[in-house]
């Protein structure tokens, strides 16, 4: 497949390794902010081919894992009514809320669909007028405008039983808010690049100019990881902290316009809680009062639901780089992929789940 | 996060900007996406597609940088 | 071959076609055994068997949609079956057929399954020679489910099995991988897309008699269904206590099922097959194994080999040079969007 074979190639990856390694001097801690990159370097074996100065760290950067607990049982109370159909995405299903998850709720009866793109949702609705559709609309910026449009279609064609229950994160002020806690390790950043094909590159600036680190804006396929790699170490060892783009084939400076003007049509931000890390300021986004009419919680009077996070899980420091997965006194032994007690080892991308799965030899 | 898989687009169809559809090929599969984010992109043209909506168009002539990069980088034993 | 049931008499399956009476009767004379013909009207059937030992196995089989490309549920049940025998290094001889109905399923459908069935068992030499129908409430089903038992019979005295996985093995793929799995999941709603991928659904018997008889005695065989190569990778190395170790780049994978695995986020090692199977053979005679397999299909390939190592781990050489585990898929397989 064009596009991805290339960004494959064994030769070129080694070439990559051999020149990490030979401009690695000094040990250094480096974030992939994203879950999909966390996949790739799990999925690759690319930890094991660095040097050993090299750590990497695998941050909050998956909107299934960081979905706060109240917002799942939120969903698992909706899904489970007689008159909805819940659509979410399928990896969103096996997330733990305080006593179950939404595939148990199928069992039980609900309607809970796995859906491939948020206008599915739409479709759902157009097809069964007489059943509440209620699509679970998570996702960073990447998955911010295909929520938009969902939104906004369901809108433009009067579907008055289509609502979202929205679990929307913003990947900026988590990266500040990892870079401002003190014990923070992190020295330098892929940052993730799908969401900057969105969003654009310009709100990592200021970041890496007040925490003094280098950003490296990063794609997802192996040789993408290892030259954002690359350049984030030549960075660290030349002492400079700027913001680089690694990921010219698709992020442009400004990001996609059409896109963020639908996004901020639709949705506008607030102060948000993430599982594991608490609540960032500025750092989620919620439906506008124009379309406020779509809100699940709202609609199934949810707004009053409370929850608490399970105390056992490190799943907060794991995803802040501070603990790796093995750390954790419950990792692979009471939390596994088939029983998670924290986010992390839920999705698939998910730092705890990546290590459980591909491990570390 | 973000899965987003480079496609080809084979056909456009839809009248509005925002209901603006088009078939993508994937290494021999094809499957309906979301054009409306991305309108300069015409038949024959690779886009990335998360969750069914195309969010960019790849550029060809900046695909080649990686290698250039590589090669930039000088010659590594190995 | 039309439906030899009048679809003007009763065009869908009534709860009195499970009910013992006249209806249940014509259904079994003139749909069932109009296509087995080697059921006798009997409870059960007298088999020949010269053979000192049996293999006997059981599978059912539910697939959704009934219908995908590559196949059907019929001839899914008969090749499952027949499979599970020849993984065993048996010839496959017989099978039974137990058919849960669903209330309303039309009787053209079932037909078509049956005379499916019927097909399969011919291409693998296999008679079909006793069965059972029960019917259950409409929305108590999904159209219909199949058991089969499938006896076949040992032509040597030679164990095929999980614990007799040697070190050195070396570790055979008989075909690409992941075709059923994304053929079904293509024609489901919701995650449907347009392909040609058809379900590899066949008989595996032939492949193993041929192998037997070149003189070689495989020390396991294993069709790759459900969980894929990586469950059954997984299940021989904990079984035999050794070290399994495969090389990604070697596993023959299909372009489409390539490019529909990397868009809804699936490992092709986690989707099942329905005509592959692995097979771990003595390094002398690797060779002699592949030319046999490359007569069904030229993408058979060594993917790896098996070292006294680490007891149960499977590790695999990415596409880069990297290495990991390969574990276990974790239950239901999900698209992902991240």
């Amino acid at each position: 497949m064009k596009y991805l074979d290339e960004y494959r190639d064994p030769q070129a990856a080694r070439k990559y390794v051999a020149a990490i390694k030979k401009i690695t001097k000094k040990p250094w801690t480096i974030m992939e902010i994203c879950g999909g990159q966390t996949h790739a370097i799990v999925r690759y074996g690319i930890q094991n081919m660095l040097p050993d100065e090299i750590t990497l760290v695998h941050g909050p950067g998956c909107p299934v894992c960081v979905t706060p607990i109240e917002k799942i049982d939120k969903a698992l109370e909706i899904a489970a009514r007689s008159n909805v159909i819940f659509c979410s995405f399928g990896d969103m299903l096996r997330v733990p809320g305080s006593s179950k998850d939404l595939l148990t709720v199928r069992a039980e009866g609900g309607d809970v669909r796995a859906i491939y793109s948020p206008l599915d949702a739409v479709q759902i609705a157009r097809d069964n007028p007489d059943k509440e559709i209620v699509f679970f609309a998570v996702g960073f910026e990447t998955t911010a405008p295909g929520n938009a449009m969902a939104a906004y279609q369901a809108k433009e064609m009067g579907l008055k039983k289509f609502s979202m229950l929205v679990s929307h994160v913003l990947v900026p002020p988590a990266m500040e808010s990892i870079l401002s806690n003190t014990e923070c390790r992190v020295e330098g950043f892929l940052a993730a690049g799908h969401v900057c094909t969105v969003m654009g590159i310009e709100a990592y600036a200021p970041i890496s100019s007040r925490y003094k680190v280098p950003i490296v804006v990063t794609g997802f396929e192996p040789l993408d990881i290892l030259q954002g790699l690359y350049m984030c170490i030549s960075q660290l060892e030349q002492g400079q902290t700027n913001v680089e783009n690694q990921y010219v084939r698709v992020v442009e400076e400004h990001g996609n316009r059409l896109a963020q003007e639908l996004i901020s049509k639709v949705f506008r931000i607030i102060p948000r809680q993430w599982r594991g890390l608490g609540e960032i300021p500025q750092s989620g986004w919620k439906l506008t009062a124009e379309y406020e009419d779509l809100d699940a919680e709202y609609r199934f009077d949810m707004i009053d639901i409370v929850q608490k996070e399970c105390s056992e899980c490190i799943s907060g420091e794991i995803m802040q780089g501070l603990k790796k997965p093995m750390q954790c006194p419950a990792f692979a032994s009471k939390c596994t992929p088939d029983h998670p007690l924290g986010a992390p080892m839920v999705s698939a991308e998910g730092a705890c789940s990546a290590y459980y799965r591909y491990g570390n030899e | 996060m973000c899965l987003a898989i480079p496609g080809r687009i084979i056909a456009i169809f839809g009248r509005d900007s925002f209901s603006r559809m088009g078939k993508v090929t994937y290494g021999g599969i094809t499957k309906e996406a979301s054009l409306a984010f991305v309108p300069e992109a015409i038949e024959g043209d690779y886009i990335l597609v998360h969750a069914g909506v195309a969010i960019s168009v790849i550029k060809g002539e900046e695909a080649r940088k990686t290698f250039e990069y590589l090669d930039q980088i000088g010659e590594v034993e190995i | 071959m039309n439906c030899p049931v009048p679809l003007s008499d009763y065009p869908t399956v009534m709860m009195a076609h499970g009910g013992g009476g006249r209806l249940m009767q014509r259904l079994i004379d003139e749909l069932f055994r109009a296509a087995f013909v080697d059921v006798q009207p009997h409870d059960g059937a007298v088999l020949d068997i010269p053979q000192d030992k049996i293999v006997i196995t059981t599978d059912s089989f539910v697939v959704s949609p009934l219908f995908f490309p590559g196949g059907n549920i019929g001839n899914l049940a008969v090749n499952g079956t027949i499979n599970d025998l020849a993984m065993c290094g048996a010839k496959p001889r017989y099978l039974s057929v137990s058919f849960i109905l669903e209330e309303g399923l039309s009787m053209e459908t079932l037909w078509q399954v049956v005379r499916a069935m019927r097909t399969a068992a011919d291409v693998a030499n296999v008679a079909i020679v006793t069965g059972d129908t029960k019917v259950v409430e409409r929305g108590r089903g999904n159209g219909l489910y199949i058991n089969t038992t499938g006896i076949g019979v040992l032509e040597h005295n030679h164990v095929i099995a999980p614990d007799q996985v040697k070190s050195d093995d070396v570790v055979i793929l008989s075909r690409d991988i992941g075709r059923h799995g994304m053929a079904v999941m293509g024609s489901r709603e919701g995650l449907s897309f347009e392909s040609d991928i058809k379900s590899d659904c066949a008989p595996l018997s032939a492949y193993v008699q041929d192998i037997l008889q070149a003189g070689i005695i495989p020390h396991c065989l294993r069709d790759a269904t459900r969980g894929g190569v990586a469950a059954v990778l997984n299940e021989i190395a904990t079984a035999s206590k050794l070290q399994i170790d495969i090389r990604e780049n070697a596993i023959p994978v299909d372009e489409a099922v390539r490019g529909a695995c990397e868009i809804l986020g699936f490992d092709p090692l986690h989707i099942a097959n329905e005509g592959c199977f692995v097979a771990f053979i003595a390094p002398q005679e690797q060779d002699s194994v592949l030319d046999i397999l490359h007569r069904y299909n030229p993408q058979a390939a060594i993917i790896g080999t098996v070292a006294d190592n680490k007891p149960g781990l499977v590790t695999l050489e990415t596409p880069i040079g990297g290495r990991r585990i390969l574990d276990m898929p974790a239950g239901e397989i999900l698209p992902r969007i991240c």
